[in-house]
C-alpha cells in the first residue's frame, strides 16, 4: 500500500472505531438496540428544540452591530461552549493514550509513526466537532427558523471552535506529559476534564456573589465593570460573535485560524505523540508504590469492607475528578453563604436545592462504585458473610462518605438559619438514601474502570437517579418557601423512587 | 488420602442454564486429598466449582463441606474454604500486602496471625520485592499469584482452584504446584480443575472425568487404567478414550 492509501484506510479505521465508541456509549455496548438509540436520539433531538426555543428563541432577532454588553454574554457563551468541547477532548486524547488497546500493534507496524498520529489527532478533532454540531443543531434551528438563515453560520463557529479545543487538548495533554509525568497527567487530565466548563460558570457565579450580592452569572457579564475592560468594537476578541451573527469573513478568518492552529499542533506534536505513548504504556506497565509496611487493621468483617472500599474510592481517579466537579458546583452556594452571614437575605434559601441536588449525584456515583464496581465479587461473594451484611457495608460507606463532604456546610448553615439546616440535611439524606437505593436495585456486576460509562447499563437507572435528585432538591426548596408543594413535591419524588424499584430487575 | 471425612459431597447436583450444564452429579472428595476435575471443555468442571463455591445457586442436589449443608449455612461453609478463579479478580488499586489484609479480615482472622502468614506466602510466591506495589501494573502470572496468596492467607481446610496455571511462567506454576502440594501435604484438601493432564497425573491423588456434566470416571490414574483396560496408558490417552466414549453413547 502507498502512503496515501494506508492514511486514507487509517482515517476510515479511526473513524470507525469513533463511531462504534460512540454507539456502544449510546446502546450499553448491545448491537440490538442500535436502532432503538438512532430512533432515540432522533426524538431526543426533536424535543430538545423546545428547550432550545426557551432558551435561545428570543436572541434570535440580533443583529450586527451589537452594544459591548451583548457583545460580552454572547462571547462569553461561545467561550463556555469551547470550554466544554476542550474538557471532551482532554478526556479523548487521554483515553487514547491510556485507554486504547492498539497502540502495541500501530507502534509495531512499518508505518511512518507521525503520519499515523496526525491521523488520530484529526479523528479526535473531527469527533469532538461532530459531537459538538450534533448537540449546537436544535439552538441554531430555532435561530434560523425565526431570525433567518444568516444564523447557519454558527455551524462554521461550532467547527472552528471545535477544531481549536481539539488542538488546545493535545497540546495540554502531551506538555502535562513532559512536565509531571504520566502518573500525574492521567489524573490532572481527568480531574480537568471534569471541571473546566463548569469551572468557568461557577467563576462567574463566584464573582457575581462576590461583586453583586447575586447567584446570576449575567450580573458581571452585563455590568458596565465588564464593559469597561472589554476591548474596542474591532478587536479579534470579538471575530467569533460577529461570525455567529453572520459576519462571512469573520467566519472564514475563524475557520482558517483554527486549521491552521490544528495544523502547527500536528506538526508540533505528532513526532513526540509516539514517545507520549510509550511513557503512558510504560507506566502501565509498571507500579505505584504504596507506602511501607504496617500492621494489618483489626476489627469485624464489616471493618474490612468498608476499609477496603474508603482505600479504593480514595485512589479512584474517576471519582477524584467526579467529586472535586460536585465540590465545585458546591463553591458558590458555600461563598453566597458567607456572604449571607453579613446581611439578612432570604436568598440564602437558594443553596439549600444545589445542596440536596450534589448530594443525590454524588451518592448515585459512590454506590455505583461500591456496589457494581466491585473487581473481586468472586472474592467477597465466597467470603463467609452474609450478602445482606457485604450490601450494609457498602451502603455505610455511601453514607459516611456523603456525611463527611456535606456535614460541614450543613453545620455552618445551622448557625445562620436552623431550620433551613434541619431541611437540607433531611433533603440529603432523602437524595443520597433515594440514590444508593436505584443502584441497588439496579446493580450489575461490572469493573470499576468502566464507571464513566455507568449510565450505559441501566437508563432507566440513571434517569430515575437524576430525577429523584431533582425531586428531593425541589421539595427541600419547597419545604423552606410553599410548605404545602413541598408535600406534592416530595409526594412525587416518592413515587418516582417507587415507580423505580417496581420496574428495577427481579431478585431471589 | 490423610483422612477419612469427606470434604466435600455432592448429591444429584444440576446446574442448566440453556442447556444442561451439570446432570445430577454425584462426587466425594475425601479429606486431605488432591483431587484433579478433568473434562473438556464446556463439560461442566467450572459450573461444578461454582456452586460447591457458592458463586452460583444448583437447580437441585446437595452441597456438603466437612458435613456442613452448604445451601443451608453458606456462612459456616465458606469459613473452611477458598476459591480461586481461573480469571484472577483482584483490586488494581490495592497492592498484594493490602489485598490480603483485607481478605483476612474478611475471614475474621487476627491481624498478627494474618500479617506472619501473608509474609511468608508472600515470600514463597516470589512476591516479596512487590508487596507495596499496586497491582494495577501486573503481569497475568503476578495477580494469579496474588489471587492464590490471598486464597491461602485465611489457612483454609478445602481450596478449590480453576485451572491455577494458566497463563504461569514455568517458574510461577513451579511456585504454585509446589504451594498446593505443601498444603495437602499439612493436611488440607485440594480440588483443582486442569486442561493440563501432566499435573493431574503428577499431583493429584485421585482424578475424575467429567463429561456432559456427569462423572464419567474416578479414581487413582492405576484404577482408571484398570477400569478402563488401558494398562500403561498416559492420562492423556485414557481422557482422550473416555470422552469419546461418553460422546458416543
Amino acid at each position: 500500500m502507498s502512503s496515501a492509501v494506508t492514511l486514507t484506510w487509517f482515517a476510515r479505521h479511526e473513524l470507525r472505531l469513533a463511531w462504534r465508541e460512540w454507539l456502544a456509549m449510546m446502546t450499553g455496548g448491545r448491537r440490538r438496540r442500535t436502532r432503538a438509540a438512532i430512533i432515540g436520539l432522533i426524538v431526543f433531538a426533536a424535543v430538545m428544540h423546545l428547550p432550545a426555543w426557551a432558551v435561545v428563541g428570543r436572541f434570535a432577532r440580533l443583529q450586527a452591530p451589537l452594544d459591548k454588553p451583548s457583545l460580552i454574554v454572547l462571547s462569553a457563551t461561545i467561550f463556555l461552549a469551547w470550554a466544554l468541547m476542550l474538557s471532551q477532548a482532554i478526556e479523548s486524547v487521554t483515553r487514547v493514550f491510556y485507554a486504547r488497546a492498539d497502540l502495541d500493534l500501530i507502534m509495531s507496524s512499518p508505518v511512518t509513526l507521525p503520519n499515523v498520529f496526525s491521523i488520530r489527532i484529526v479523528s479526535i478533532a473531527i469527533s469532538v466537532t461532530g459531537m459538538a454540531l450534533l448537540l449546537s443543531t436544535p439552538f441554531v434551528d430555532v435561530l434560523a427558523f425565526k431570525g433567518g438563515a444568516r444564523w447557519f453560520a454558527a455551524f462554521g463557529v461550532v467547527a472552528a471552535i471545535g477544531l481549536s479545543a481539539a488542538a488546545f487538548a493535545i497540546a495540554i495533554t502531551i506538555i502535562l506529559f513532559r512536565l509531571i509525568g504520566p502518573a500525574r497527567t492521567r489524573l490532572i487530565a481527568q480531574i480537568l476534564a471534569a471541571v473546566i466548563g463548569a469551572g468557568f460558570v461557577i467563576a462567574l457565579q463566584i464573582a457575581a456573589i462576590l461583586s453583586y450580592g447575586t447567584l446570576s452569572r449575567f450580573a458581571v457579564l452585563t455590568s458596565d465593570a465588564a464593559a469597561g475592560i472589554a476591548p474596542g468594537a474591532n478587536s479579534l476578541v470579538w471575530w467569533p460573535a460577529h461570525a455567529v451573527l453572520g459576519d462571512g469573513e469573520a467566519l472564514m478568518l475563524l475557520l482558517a485560524s483554527s486549521l491552521v492552529l490544528l495544523g502547527l499542533i500536528m506538526a508540533a506534536f505528532s513526532p513526540r505523540f509516539a514517545d507520549t505513548a510509550v511513557t503512558a504504556a510504560a507506566h502501565a506497565a509498571s507500579s505505584r508504590q504504596a507506602k511501607g509496611a504496617r500492621n494489618f487493621r483489626g476489627g469485624s468483617r464489616q471493618a474490612a469492607l468498608r476499609h477496603k472500599e474508603f482505600r479504593l474510592l480514595r485512589r479512584d481517579p474517576w471519582l477524584m475528578s467526579q467529586t472535586l466537579m460536585q465540590l465545585l458546583y458546591l463553591v458558590p452556594p458555600a461563598i453566597f453563604l458567607w456572604r449571607s452571614f453579613s446581611d439578612s437575605s432570604t436568598a440564602v434559601v437558594l443553596i439549600t436545592p444545589v445542596i440536596v441536588m450534589a448530594a443525590g449525584q454524588l451518592a448515585g456515583g459512590l454506590a455505583w462504585l461500591t456496589i457494581s464496581g466491585e473487581d473481586a465479587a468472586d472474592l467477597v461473594a465466597t467470603a463467609p458473610l452474609s450478602p445482606l451484611r457485604v450490601i450494609r457495608a457498602k451502603i455505610e460507606v455511601v453514607l459516611i462518605a456523603i456525611t463527611a463532604v456535606f456535614a460541614p456546610l450543613v453545620a455552618v448553615l445551622a448557625i445562620v438559619a436552623p431550620l433551613q439546616a434541619a431541611i437540607t440535611a433531611a433533603g440529603i439524606l432523602l437524595g443520597a438514601v433515594s440514590s444508593t437505593a436505584i443502584q441497588l436495585w439496579f446493580r450489575v456486576q461490572a469493573k470499576r474502570s468502566a464507571f464513566r460509562r455507568r449510565q450505559t447499563s441501566s437508563r432507566l437507572a440513571t434517569f430515575a437517579e437524576a430525577f429523584s435528585s431533582i425531586g428531593w432538591a425541589a421539595t427541600a426548596a419547597l419545604a423552606l418557601a410553599v410548605p404545602e408543594a413541598a408535600i406534592v413535591s416530595g409526594a412525587t419524588t416518592c413515587a418516582i423512587v417507587a415507580a423505580t424499584w417496581k420496574l428495577s430487575p427481579k431478585r431471589d | 488420602m490423610n483422612g477419612e471425612t469427606s470434604a466435600l459431597r455432592l448429591r444429584g447436583l444440576t446446574k442448566r442454564f440453556d442447556r444442561l450444564a451439570v446432570d445430577a452429579l454425584d462426587l466425594t472428595v475425601h479429606s486431605g486429598e488432591f483431587y484433579a476435575l478433568v473434562g473438556p471443555n464446556g463439560a461442566g468442571k467450572t459450573t461444578t466449582l461454582r456452586m460447591v463455591a457458592g458463586l452460583l445457586k444448583p437447580d437441585a442436589g446437595a452441597v456438603e463441606i466437612f458435613g456442613i449443608d452448604a445451601l443451608k449455612d453458606p456462612v459456616a461453609a465458606k469459613q473452611m474454604m477458598a476459591w480461586v478463579s481461573d480469571e484472577p479478580m483482584i483490586y488494581d488499586k490495592l497492592t498484594p500486602l493490602e489485598y490480603l489484609e483485607f481478605v483476612a479480615g474478611l475471614w475474621g482472622i487476627a491481624p498478627k496471625t494474618a500479617q506472619a502468614t501473608a509474609h511468608v506466602l508472600l515470600v514463597s510466591l516470589g512476591l516479596e520485592p512487590h508487596m507495596n506495589e499496586r497491582c494495577e501494573g501486573f503481569s497475568k502470572g503476578m495477580r494469579q499469584k496474588v489471587a492464590l496468596a490471598g486464597a491461602l492467607v485465611h489457612d483454609p481446610r478445602l481450596i478449590i482452584v480453576d485451572e491455577p496455571l494458566t497463563g504461569l511462567d514455568a517458574l510461577s506454576a513451579r511456585h504454585v504446584k509446589g504451594l498446593l502440594g505443601e498444603r495437602v501435604r499439612a493436611g488440607c484438601t485440594v480440588i483443582m480443575t486442569t486442561h493440563i493432564l501432566e499435573v493431574a497425573e503428577r499431583m493429584a491423588d485421585r482424578i475424575g472425568v467429567i463429561a456432559a456434566g456427569r462423572l464419567v470416571a474416578e479414581g487413582t490414574l492405576d484404577e482408571l487404567r484398570r477400569q478402563n483396560g488401558h494398562a500403561d496408558t498416559s492420562l492423556e490417552e485414557l481422557f482422550i478414550a473416555l470422552v469419546d466414549a461418553k460422546a458416543a453413547a
